[in-house]
This record gives structure tokens, C-alpha cells and sequence, in this order.
């Protein structure tokens, strides 16, 4: 099912980023400093945490749309920068209103005015069917529910194919039970990629993370790993999930 | 239905006006009833077709010139910050300026033929034209610049794939002010200095106290008002499906 969707000779190697040093300063008041923070090849690493403790900055320094304050170095495993390598999910879906769906899945290519080859169209519309939208590629965005907005921006993340996703809260903004659907369809799309995923919903992270890391406090802190059993996306009526969410929701207020 | 509602408004007035004019007894040479307008309307039409001919032309003129010229500095003004620097300040004291105490001017440097009432209209709508959619293009939500970022976009990308298609509802709005005062622009230019025109035709009459004929000139020229809103209207409509009807209420019944 995969394997026409990501091509060898465009699938990235796996890439694992390591997060040190990091630093941010808000009118004068440190919001964090010298935090550390590995995201692991091929595997999604979720960084839990309330609003406002900075998680949707480090997120976005690691993006290349905030400055990093010295002195946050974020390294790659091949020693390349960043740079141009990321595809980026936020909380709004994004989607351009005068493009079609389609022509929204392939926004990445006509930004660069890449040819818009056969092969990738292809590929976009393989992507909207893994989604759940095949037959809808010609549609405006404003005829699509909340969710299936959100299922076209997975679709554009993942035509992007780059090696590292940046996910900002993408489902946070859905009802509980779009959100819960929306997890099951990107656990299965993001499978064997480099994931970062902020959030501050524990079961989202419990659901969807191979790693979940609890971000909290003033100057914040990042904790241990914490490594639920089992592979994403893990159901949610699981008793191990519960007895971890309440975990979490302990670190969370400690 | 919405139309018929505004043709039953329209008659109530006239039928007001009819009723005052022939209640009170004003003199025709104040006050003509509808009935004498439209009277002139028919007996002067070929003076006012001629005379109308010229004005449209000018409006339609100045038009096009003032939206190009407008777009054109909305788009420098966004895409370069040293524009931006010197040429703000230029613009924002320039509309601080009157533009129809220009007009004189204009006729002075122009002549009393067209070129002086087509660049009055030009003055006029360029300013909304510009502020609309140099706004649109600052305002763009600022999600989909941090999107097109990550995605490796260069910025005149940026500016002709998001900016500037986010940014047309914004100049739709400009375009709809333009269309509303660029008759405003011909006319002035025409009462200023000119040897046609419905402006022209109007002074005309007013100094014959042909005021039926002033009337019937004015009833041309908010006809063309109309149409070109409209036609503005339409067009903005029809160029921007995407964008969500600005009058659901209206549109349901």
C-alpha cells in the first residue's frame, strides 16, 4: 500500500535530529534554557505540555520560522542543516481557499515552480485516497468538513516527503470524536517517518507517540522519555493507555 | 424579489416628489417633477447620448488607468521595503491633499479636452485602489507565509501564489470605491473647465434654468453609477468564487 506512495529513489533516510542548548527569552523572563531534546529516526516523538511553556517556539526554531537564541544548536545524524528538509503541519489547516484540494496537496511543488509531472499528480491523488478523499480533488476547501481539512493537510505534509514532519497541534482544533479518527489516519499515514509532534492533549500523545515527553514548568524543563507499549495508533479504551494518561497528567501539574 | 422591492421604493419616491411638485406649485425653473424630467429626458436624448458618451468615456478611462496604476504601486510598495520607506510617507500626505482643489490645475496643465478629466478620475481612484490593496497584501494570514516558508518558497513566490491571490478580496473592495467615485473625478473635471460632458451639460443648463435638462443629465449620470457598480460587482463576484458571499441574508429569499 505504501510502497507506490513513496518511491525509493524519493523515500529520505531516516534522520534523527538532537535538540541542545536550547534557549528562549520572552520580554526579559527566561522561558527555558539549556533544554535538551532528541528526536529519534523513523519514529514519532510527541512533547507534551500546557500553553504558553514554549513548546510551539522550540517547535518552530527546529522549523527554521523562529531564531534560535544562542546557545541552541540543533544537529542533524548526517551533519546537513535542516534547511529545506521539513514538512510542516500546524493546528489550522492552511489550505489556500482558491485552490482546489488537489491543487492544495501539490502547493509545495508550485511554490517552487517544480513541473507538475504526471507522476506527482499521481502521487497527490494517491495520497488523498490514503486519506479518506478520493473523488473529492477538485473541490474548493470551503465545501470540506473541519476534519476533512485537516486530512487534506496530512495528504500535503506527506507530499512534501521530506525527512523530518513538524506537527503544531494538528488536531487540537477538531471535536472529540474527528480528532480521534484524524489520529488513526496519521498514525497509519507518518509510519517509519521522523516525527515531531507537539501537543497538549496526553491521550493524543499516548495515542500516537513511540516517545512522549512531558514539557512543563517556569523556566521549563524537559523529562524522560516515556515509551508506551505497543505501536501507534493505540486504541483508546487500552488499560495500560489509561493508567499512563494519569501519569501524565501528573507530570503535567508537577 | 429584490428588485421588485426596489422599484416599489423607487415609485413611492418619485410618486412623493410628483406629489410635492404639484402640491406646492414650485416653479419649474426650482423644482421640475419627475414627469417634466423625464419630459427632457426624451426630447434632449441625443444631447444627452453626445454629452453622456463623453463622460463614460472618461470614466471608463480613468478607470483603467487609476486600477492599473494603483495595483502597480501596491504591488512595488509591498515588494520592496525601500519603496516602502520613502514612498509611505508620499502617499499618505498625498491623500491628505484634496484632490479635487487639483482640478484647476489639471485643466491648467491638460487642456479643457478629456486628458484633464481622465487624469482627475485616475487622481481619484487611485488612493483606494492603492490603501485596498496594499492592505490585502500586508495582512496575509500569516500561517500560510510560515507554510510556504517551510516549503523552500522564494519570496516573489510567496508574493504571486499567496500575497497577492489572498490579497483580491481586499482589492475588490478598492475597486468597488473606485467604480463608486470615479463619476465623481469626470464630473468635477468637467464643471472646472470643458466644452462636454454631462458636468458641462449640467452647469449649461443650470445658467439657462433649463433644470429639467440639469435633472435629466443627473439621472444619466447616476444611471452609469449604477451600471458600473454593478458591472464591478459581477465581475469581483465572478473573478473570486472562492470567496464567501459578503450578503447571505440577501441572497436567500
Amino acid at each position: 500500500m505504501n510502497a507506490p506512495l513513496r518511491p525509493n529513489t524519493l523515500a529520505p533516510d531516516p534522520l534523527s535530529i538532537t535538540v541542545t542548548g536550547a534557549r528562549l527569552t520572552y520580554g526579559g523572563t527566561e522561558l527555558f534554557a539549556n533544554l535538551a531534546l532528541t528526536i529519534e529516526a523513523g519514529i514519532t516523538t510527541c512533547l507534551l505540555g500546557p500553553s504558553g511553556v514554549g513548546k510551539t517556539t522550540l517547535l518552530r526554531m527546529v522549523a527554521g520560522l523562529a531564531e534560535p537564541e544562542p546557545p541552541t544548536a540543533i544537529d542533524t545524524s548526517d551533519g546537513a542543516p535542516l534547511h529545506g528538509r521539513v514538512a510542516y503541519m500546524a493546528q489550522q489547516d492552511l489550505l489556500l481557499p482558491w485552490l482546489t484540494v488537489l491543487d492544495n496537496v501539490l502547493l509545495g511543488a508550485r511554490l517552487r515552480h517544480e513541473r507538475r509531472s504526471p507522476a506527482l499528480v499521481a502521487r497527490a491523488r494517491a495520497l488523498l485516497d490514503q486519506v479518506g478523499l478520493a473523488g473529492r480533488e477538485a473541490d474548493r476547501p470551503a465545501t470540506l468538513s473541519g476534519g476533512q481539512r485537516q486530512r487534506v493537510a496530512i495528504a500535503r505534509t506527506l507530499m512534501e516527503d521530506k525527512p523530518l514532519v513538524l506537527m503544531d497541534e494538528p488536531f487540537s482544533a477538531l471535536d472529540a470524536l474527528t480528532r480521534l479518527r484524524l489520529q488513526d489516519a496519521a498514525a497509519e499515514a507518518l509510519a517509519g517517518r521522523t516525527v515531531l509532534m507537539i501537543t497538549h492533549d496526553p491521550l493524543e500523545a499516548l495515542r500516537l507517540g513511540h516517545r512522549i515527553h512531558v514539557m512543563t514548568g517556569r523556566p521549563a524543563t524537559i523529562g524522560p522519555a516515556l515509551e508506551p507499549p505497543g505501536l501507534p495508533p493505540r486504541a483508546v479504551d487500552d488499560p495500560a493507555l489509561l493508567a499512563l494518561q494519569a501519569e501524565l497528567l501528573r507530570r503535567l501539574a508537577g | 424579489m429584490r428588485l421588485l422591492r426596489a422599484l416599489i421604493t423607487a415609485a413611492v419616491l418619485l410618486a412623493l416628489w410628483q406629489g410635492v411638485v404639484s402640491l406646492t406649485g414650485v416653479p419649474r425653473y426650482i423644482l421640475p417633477g419627475p414627469l417634466a424630467v423625464a419630459d427632457a429626458l426624451q426630447r434632449q436624448a441625443p444631447l444627452l447620448v453626445r454629452h453622456g458618451a463623453t463622460t463614460l468615456t472618461e470614466i471608463l478611462l480613468g478607470l483603467l488607468l487609476g486600477v492599473a496604476l494603483g495595483g502597480a504601486s501596491a504591488l512595488t510598495l509591498a515588494s520592496f521595503r525601500t519603496a516602502r520607506r520613502w514612498l509611505m510617507p508620499l502617499l499618505v500626505v498625498s491623500q491628505a491633499i484634496p484632490v479635487f482643489a487639483l482640478a484647476p490645475l489639471l485643466v491648467l496643465w491638460l487642456g479643457y479636452g478629456m486628458a484633464s478629466k481622465v487624469a482627475m478620475a485616475t487622481l481619484v481612484i487611485f488612493f483606494p485602489v492603492t490603501t485596498a490593496l496594499f492592505d490585502g497584501l500586508r495582512r496575509t494570514e500569516p500561517g500560510w507565509l510560515d507554510l510556504a516558508r517551510t516549503m523552500g518558497a522564494s519570496r516573489r513566490s510567496v508574493l504571486w501564489h499567496i500575497r497577492l491571490p489572498a490579497a483580491l478580496p481586499a482589492f475588490g473592495s478598492g475597486l468597488r470605491v473606485a467604480a463608486a467615485v470615479a463619476p465623481i473625478g469626470a464630473v468635477i473635471g468637467e464643471w472646472v473647465g470643458s466644452s462636454s460632458g454631462l458636468g458641462y451639460l449640467m452647469l449649461h443648463a443650470n445658467a439657462r434654468m433649463q433644470i429639467d435638462l440639469l435633472f435629466a443629465a443627473l439621472v444619466v449620470l447616476g444611471v452609469f453609477a449604477v451600471a458600473l457598480y454593478a458591472a464591478v460587482d459581477a465581475l469581483i463576484r465572478r473573478a473570486l468564487p472562492w470567496q464567501p458571499d459578503t450578503h447571505p441574508a440577501e441572497e436567500k429569499d
